[in-house]
């Protein structure tokens, strides 16, 4: 049987910052995860925003780690290698009604300790936002409401932490947890059980499922879905900010922003359903996105898009973020309710976690090799011509460029496959280095990124995947 | 037995009605050329298509030679011949028009290389 | 940095690029260059192996393979050099240069007399239409499926349903059905034949495969692999009948819904794009709005011939090699071209008046099918050019020939009444 001291369960943005402190002091972790890749659920289906908590519930454990999040981004991001953009969120007030809210929406980021948020004319605001619609009466600033790109985020996580001895058990499904004498012990998974002395329970949607086994789910998780439209890098109606709605009693509003690529983002949708699996989008979700959105931003050109997709978010019932550890299940640590400020407070969750840990008699003897830094792969379109050179003289893959829309070359696929936690599918790529992430959707590259990924893995063409196993991309070979 | 054929000898698709029985036209209408009248006759008694296909290449198991029957073959025998071109295996090189299987099914055509590959 | 120097610089090796450097070797460049992202010239003709190219133009039918091969005998006889493996980055428009990388010499600045950009264009995805559901495997658009059969020998499913009735999807629905797969259905959102008729008699009616026009798919199905998708009538605006949905299960989707011309390096060139085309605006030269630059093919604007491609890129290809020699016909005025009743567009988008007068091909598609009409070009009462026309459809590219000498200063109207 595997032995470790942690067993993280859940490779999202939370279970990777938890694992990834964790391994800051000398104890063993394994993080396990169904799916096949890291990167989570709802960690890759979301806003890409990291916020600064202005809007949060005061007093809460959320609005706590949101707020202290958002300012450890800078140093973060620059460590891991993460593409990361301050570019600040506006808050426009379009009607009179609205208008009559901001006082109370900035005296909230006062209580939570957000004072740098700031009141703007409609003159300001639409010298800052071209696009925006010219009703707007003024609004509210909020500088360091930011953009990232989730995936490299994740990927970035966990690769620092597998340097630093975690371990990733991938396309593993938790399928139960034995406790004795009140204390935990084991995990069983689909890939065998593992000895334990401690249990994180970082499975977002289906924390619920996994408190189950330990006789813990004092509240049940549904599926919030979030729809979204992503626009062309060329889209003709673009925004600098993140233009937030003015939140109505009974929606949040759709926001739009540019991502961290350059490109538009608008949505989401909140829809709760029964399925924790069902990412589809419907006419109406999308028709609801463009309607709302046209109040901020009337001249958004959805036409211009070029790809839609929708991320299911943890909603606890009954709702906030939950830090549990019980005195009857020693070592079982329950996070619940990581909705969607997860991706901001990962950071912060993953200090508050092992610090509770400590304080509950976990003894942790730090590390002093603990690896802060980590390189992303280099990525060839971002380069001088000199530096491109440069590149394909050390390896001429570099200039096999694979993907035309974002120009992505062999190298960078082949370094996506062969780093630790590397790409095992099509969509895995796509979210390490951007091919098929374009205008063109994997049209021209799909096919070539079957071909390097089967090459590469040493197997069949039919073998390789969308994402998880049951995706195969094609059948078999036409001639065998 | 009357039937509607839209001619396909070049892309204009003139609709040419066809009438006959027992394999023998009475009556060709609405053909725009002199092309049309014969291809509507072929096509009312016993249609003819292009094959086109791609087979194996020895050694080469990513890559694939294009082909074609050098004229066209019965409609009725597609199949037959999609089979007979899926049993095939060319060595390289390989000349464009060379013979890929000679009388293919006994049809009096051959199927040849549509490209040069070495 | 790897710099090359020639007189025309051709930008794409498929069939535009190809006869426009073997035009431009005839028009006496002495060095011509064909940069191509391929590991070999032919484009994506070398995927269509199918056969109906080269009817109007060789009189004979002939596969991609075939097609392509004859511009590539002619070019290699006439000592056209190419530089394979290598994409574009950059077009200086105003230079002359063209800056490729390569895995061989890094990163590689052409510098050429003139540029002619023969890109073609890719295909619109199931994404840009917008289509609701899941995004699971087993969803191609009719060209990559095409590229995996037919080139890289790997079948992509087993049961399909295919949206769109342009050549591309048509020709697949055979394909498939030869290569043992199910086409369960054609879907297109019009009510009338997106691509040619001869492609619906030899690929759908032959093998009985249903055709459902004036329909659409309103919905995806399928967590991981694609198990179906609802196939819903159109009402007149073309809004889906939602009521009327009915599933279809599948394993693949094959997307032949359009194609856009590939302009992202004519754009970051500041080159002049018509807004109905997709493409750059070019004069009957193939001169785009930057006089060092040529353009011709499907990245001016979508063509359903290759047979019309070859001679467009010709004349991109005569005229590149002229400007490159400093022997361009001086301009003495313009005209406009402008699209008249049930017309859409006209390519070229304007005619450049000079000493040299010549016969010119304009390209146009209508708005509307209609049969038996006139179609006209005229400058103000005058008419300049006039034919009849059994039948003309927005899938099927009209062209009628005007003597530029004809022409005078201002615009001339081309018309179908």
């Amino acid at each position: 049987m595997r032995k470790t001291d942690v067993v993280v369960i859940g490779a999202g943005a939370v279970g990777c910052a938890v694992a990834r402190e964790l391994t800051k002091y000398k104890v063993g972790v394994i993080v396990i995860d169904k799916n096949e890749d890291v990167g989570g659920d709802a960690s890759k289906s979301n806003s890409a925003i990291i916020h600064t908590g202005y809007d949060a519930a005061p007093e809460t454990l959320e609005s706590q780690l949101v707020v202290a999040a958002n300012p450890m981004y800078d140093a973060l991001t620059r460590d891991l290698d993460v593409p990361f953009k301050r570019v600040g969120a506006i808050l426009p007030a379009i009607t009179d009604e609205q208008f009559a809210q901001l006082p109370a929406i900035k005296e909230k980021a006062f209580r939570n300790r957000v004072y740098d948020v700031e009141y703007l004319s409609g003159e300001q605001l639409l010298e800052m936002e071209p696009n925006l619609n010219p009703a707007v009466k003024g609004g509210l600033y909020i500088p360091r409401e930011s953009i990232i790109d989730p995936f490299i985020y994740v990927q970035a996580l966990a690769e620092n932490a597998v340097a630093n001895g975690a371990e990733f058990m991938l396309g593993t499904k938790v399928i139960g947890i034995t406790a004795e004498n009140g204390k935990i012990r084991s995990v069983q998974t689909t890939d065998g059980d593992v000895e334990t002395k401690y249990v994180v329970n970082c499975a977002g949607l289906y924390c619920d499922e996994i408190a189950d086994m330990v006789g813990k789910a004092e509240y049940e998780v549904v599926a919030r879905k979030g729809q979204f439209y992503i626009l062309d890098k060329n889209t003709s109606c673009q925004v600098n900010h993140i233009v937030l709605p003015i939140p109505t009693k009974i929606t949040k509003g759709k926001l739009m922003c540019p991502t961290i690529h350059g490109n538009m983002l608008v949505g989401p949708t909140a829809e709760d359903q029964p399925s924790k699996t069902d990412k589809s989008t419907s006419a109406e979700g999308l028709e609801s996105i463009a309607r709302d959105v046209r109040n901020l931003v009337p001249n958004v050109n959805l036409r211009e898009t070029i790809t839609q997709y929708s991320g299911l978010r943890p909603n606890r019932k009954p709702e906030g973020l939950h830090f549990d550890m019980w005195d009857d299940l020693e070592g079982y640590v329950n996070l619940s309710g990581v909705r969607s400020t997860g991706l901001t407070l990962s950071v912060s969750m993953g200090k508050y976690v092992v610090q509770q840990m400590l304080y509950h008699g976990a003894e942790f003897e730090l590390k002093s090799d603990f690896i802060q830094k980590r390189k992303g792969i280099v990525k060839f379109c971002e380069q001088t011509p000199e530096k491109q050179d440069e590149l394909i003289r050390e390896d001429p893959r570099y200039g096999n460029i694979v993907c035309r829309c974002e120009t992505v070359t062999e190298a960078e696929i082949v370094q996506a496959i062969h780093r630790p936690l590397g790409a095992r599918s099509v969509d895995a790529v796509k979210r390490r280095v951007g091919a098929g992430m374009g205008r063109c959707h994997g049209g021209f590259c799909g096919p070539k990124v079957i071909e390097i990924l089967a090459r590469e893995l040493g197997c069949p063409a039919e073998a390789i995947c969308k994402n998880d196993p049951g995706s195969e991309m094609v059948t078999g070979k036409n001639r065998s | 037995m009357k039937k509607e054929i839209i001619c396909t000898v070049c892309p204009r698709g003139c609709a040419i009605t066809v009438e006959g029985g027992d394999g023998k036209v009475t009556s060709i209408e609405g053909n725009g050329c002199k092309r049309g009248l014969s291809f509507a006759e072929t096509e009312f008694t016993s249609p003819v298509r292009l094959l086109t296909s791609t087979v194996r290449v020895a050694g080469k198991e990513n890559e694939l030679l294009p082909v074609r029957t050098r004229t066209p073959i019965l409609r009725d025998k597609l199949f037959d011949v999609m089979n007979a071109i899926r049993a095939t295996t060319v060595t390289l090189p390989v000349k464009q028009h060379d013979v890929v299987i000679s009388d293919v099914c006994g049809t009096g055509v051959d199927v040849i290389a549509s490209r040069d590959m070495e | 940095m790897y710099t090359i120097q020639c007189d025309v610089a051709v930008v794409g090796a498929g069939p535009a690029g190809l006869a426009a450097a073997v035009a431009a070797k005839e028009n006496g460049a002495a060095r011509v260059l064909v940069i191509e992202r391929d590991n070999a010239p032919g484009g994506i003709l070398q995927q269509c192996i199918h056969p109906g190219f080269g009817l109007t133009r060789f009189n004979e039918e002939l596969t991609g393979p075939e097609y392509y091969s004859r511009f590539t005998e002619k070019a290699e006889a006439l000592g056209v050099e190419y530089l394979l493996d290598s994409m574009v980055l950059d077009v200086d428009a105003d230079g002359g240069k063209v800056t490729c990388v390569n895995g061989k010499y890094g990163v590689t600045n052409v510098e050429a007399g003139s540029v002619v950009l023969a890109m073609g264009c890719r295909e619109r995805t199931r994404e840009s239409i917008v289509i609701p559901g899941s995004r699971p495997a087993g969803l191609y658009t009719a060209g990559s499926a095409q590229r995996l059969i037919n080139r890289q020998n790997i079948m992509v499913g087993k049961k399909v349903v295919i949206l769109g009735s342009g050549d591309i999807g048509m020709i697949m629905a055979r394909r498939m059905t030869l290569e043992g797969a199910e086409v369960v259905m054609v879907v297109e959102l019009m009510d009338y034949l997106a691509g040619l008729t001869r492609n619906r008699v030899q690929c759908l009616d032959d093998f009985g495969i249903p055709l459902r026009l004036g329909h659409t798919i309103t919905r995806i199905e399928g967590e991981k692999r694609v198990t179906g998708v609802y196939v819903a009538p159109v009402d007149e605006t073309k809004k889906p009948i939602a009521e009327k949905a009915e599933f279809v299960p599948c394993d693949t989707v094959l997307f032949s819904v359009g194609l856009i011309p590939e302009n992202e390096l004519t754009r970051k060139a500041s080159i002049a794009i018509d807004g109905k085309t997709n493409g750059p605006a070019v004069n009957q030269y193939m001169q785009t709005t930057k006089p060092a630059v040529f353009a011709c093919g499907n990245v001016v604007h979508v063509n359903d011939l290759v047979d019309n491609v070859s001679a467009e890129s010709e004349q991109a290809g005569k005229y590149a090699a002229r400007y490159a020699a400093g022997k361009f016909p001086a301009a003495k005025g313009e005209a406009v071209c402008k699209p008249g009743a049930n017309v859409r567009y006209i390519c070229p988008q304007k005619i450049v008046l000079s000493d040299e007068a010549e016969k010119v091909n304009l390209y146009f598609r209508v708005l509307s099918p209609a049969r038996d009409v006139t179609l006209r070009v005229r400058c103000g009462d005058t008419i300049l050019a006039q034919k009849k026309e059994f039948r003309v459809n927005p899938g099927e590219m009209n062209s009628i020939a005007v003597n530029t000498a004809d022409v005078a200063d201002g615009e001339i109207v081309v018309e179908v009444m």
